[in-house]
């Protein structure tokens, strides 16, 4: 199936749920809505012609820019990102949905944008959605067991944010 | 009407012992690096496990973000430190991807053969750790002396004997040295008889077989489910690897060459014929045929590299000279899996038109193939633990990054 195809029948089935596609780039993608991110997911895995049943990865991707010059070259407004790479075991193919979402919810500092959680479609999510929201930031509404992963879970702040600060100590330990 | 105490049932329903926490690891012998797992137990019984991560998390994605590619291919190499090659290799096509680089044929059969003998060195690691899980030394010593000689032939050909830093974008650091052919020949020749002896230690010996037959199954649905790749997916029977079924720019290296997804079909493997026949306690997708995915695995990547060789002599073309990356890399994001040897290793690339990416991710085949763990240890022994976390044969740098 043609990207284009699959864009007009995603759009078709979930109206303003799809909410725009790149199909220039090197690795096409589908833009979803954060709310309309699960049902998209259950239906890519379901569906007899795609059979997308393979989570291969979510990341987390912030845009922003701390340097007022340079950010106003940049091109973007600042907005988080959550990429999801889809495939396929069976039909062979791949499939990449990104959602965009705010820096913060609401624009209000230190709280972290929300996103439906996969983790009913997809088990990998699980622990995919605990890194992204240990690392990134980004609050996976839904998920069973949200907690820091790969930090630990008094850590504070979210390294992979482009604004986060080392910390200078972390219980007696000297940071920088 | 008065209990009967002398009824069995009764006292045995009488008389429970109270759920105990217990702690495996991080430092415990069988768990494979610094994993922790918290086992709640009833008696012998496990009935759940929770497993703590990141006790060698080493920020490399965010290391990522402030060196060029080619500095950061040091960091892939410590991500899975038993198959470095392979995850330079995995780096070095997501950044060619971008950049839009093709290789030539005889950078192609180099790689191949340097992926190949990766993946036989890391399998007998595996091999050999998973024999210390269950209680047998030996074949780990058995697995280390051929495993040297892998390591002695890369060590000729780029210097370093674990992290390598060998295949970067454009090809690799160095052409292979005269004679290295030759030698690795040579190698596959005394180590192809040698199988038959891990063979007649492990596969076919039958405590191995009782400890792994039939323990940890995991139906094709399942590992799908939990993003299980690589042998862990192959040994429940899903007919799946990215050397056939990948993206274009990876399966074109292995274009031409003959081989077979080695994977259980009609309850049979593809080239078992001269191979110890599988158990009648075994069952499809349980820790035994995972290790036998593995065993079979090192059989056809031996064959890979002969064809290889013979390519590789014969090709035309340079050995594929590193591309220096000084200017600015092209605008776009990338994403690509390779298969090493545990699994789809996955790099992400997103460029924001600098010299250093914007972000890397890199997506651990090893992290998703844990995290079954506690779906597969519920209502598992203590004793089990070990046979089916080895079984999965995980890696803890490539897991904590």
């Amino acid at each position: 199936m043609s990207g284009q195809n699959l864009v007009e029948r995603l759009s078709k089935r979930f109206g303003d749920k799809i909410t725009g596609s790149n199909l220039e780039a090197i690795d096409p993608w589908i833009e979803v809505s954060p709310d309309g991110i699960a049902e998209v997911c259950e239906y890519l895995r379901d569906d007899a012609e795609l059979r997308l049943n393979l989570l291969n990865c979510i990341t987390g991707v912030d845009y922003f820019m701390a340097d007022p010059k340079k950010a106003a070259k940049a091109g973007w407004e600042p907005h988080t990102e959550v990429v999801y790479h889809l495939s396929s075991t069976l039909n062979k193919h791949s499939l990449v949905l990104k959602v965009i979402l705010p820096r913060w919810k609401d624009g209000v500092e230190g709280e972290l944008p929300e996103v439906l959680s996969v983790s009913g479609v997809y088990n990998t999510a699980n622990w995919h959605e605990r890194e992204v929201y240990d690392l990134s930031g980004v609050r996976f509404v839904g998920h069973p067991n949200l907690r820091r992963i790969l930090c630990p879970e008094d850590w504070v702040g979210y390294p992979l944010r482009k604004d986060y600060e080392m910390p200078l100590e972390y219980h007696g330990i000297r940071g920088r | 009407m008065a209990t009967q105490l002398d009824d069995a049932r009764i006292i045995e329903f009488d008389v429970r012992t109270d759920e105990m926490l217990v702690n495996m690891g991080p430092q415990h012998p069988s768990t494979h690096g610094v994993l922790r797992l918290v086992l709640r137990t009833d008696g012998e019984i496990v009935s759940e496990v929770e497993p703590h991560l990141g006790y060698l998390h080493r920020c490399a994605e965010k290391i990522g973000e402030n060196l060029t590619p080619r500095q950061w291919i040091p960091y892939t190499d410590r991500m899975d430190y038993l198959a470095g090659m392979n995850m330079n290799l995995g780096w070095s096509l997501c950044v060619e991807k971008l950049i839009e680089h093709d290789l030539s044929e005889k950078a192609k059969h180099l790689r191949v053969i340097i992926a190949e003998m990766g993946r036989i060195a890391s399998h007998l690691v595996g091999m050999g750790a998973y024999g210390l899980d269950l209680g047998t030394f030996s074949p780990f010593l058995y697995a280390f002396r051929e495993r040297e000689k892998i390591l002695d032939l890369f060590e000729e050909a780029c210097g370093a004997r674990l992290t390598y830093s060998y295949l970067t974008p454009g090809g690799a650091t160095a052409d292979l040295p005269n004679g290295w052919l030759q030698k690795c020949s040579a190698f596959l020749d005394q180590f192809e008889p040698v199988i038959q002896e891990y063979h007649a230690l492990l596969t076919t010996n039958a405590i191995f077989v009782k400890r792994t037959a039939a323990i940890g199954v995991m139906s094709g649905e399942m590992a799908v489910d939990y993003g299980c790749t690589g042998p862990v997916l192959r040994g429940s029977g899903v007919d799946y690897d990215l050397r056939r079924d990948g993206e274009e720019r990876y399966t074109e290296m292995y274009d031409g060459y003959a081989f077979e997804v080695i994977v259980q079909k009609e309850g049979h493997y593809p080239k078992d014929h001269d191979y110890p026949a599988i158990p009648k306690e075994a069952v499809l997708g349980d820790c035994w045929h995972r290790f036998y995915v593995r065993m079979l695995e090192v059989v056809q990547a031996v064959d890979l590299v002969r064809q290889a060789i013979d390519r590789y002599s014969t090709a035309s073309g340079d050995w594929g000279v590193p591309i220096k990356l000084t200017h600015k890399l092209p605008k776009g994001e990338v994403y690509l899996e390779t298969e090493a040897p545990r699994g789809q290793m996955g790099f992400y690339l997103v460029s924001d038109g600098n010299a250093i990416p914007w972000r890397v991710r890199a997506r651990s085949s090893c992290f998703c193939n844990l995290s079954v763990t506690s779906e597969l240890c519920r209502g598992c022994l203590i004793a089990d633990v070990p046979a089916i976390v080895g079984s999965l044969d995980v890696v803890m740098g490539e897991i904590d990054r």
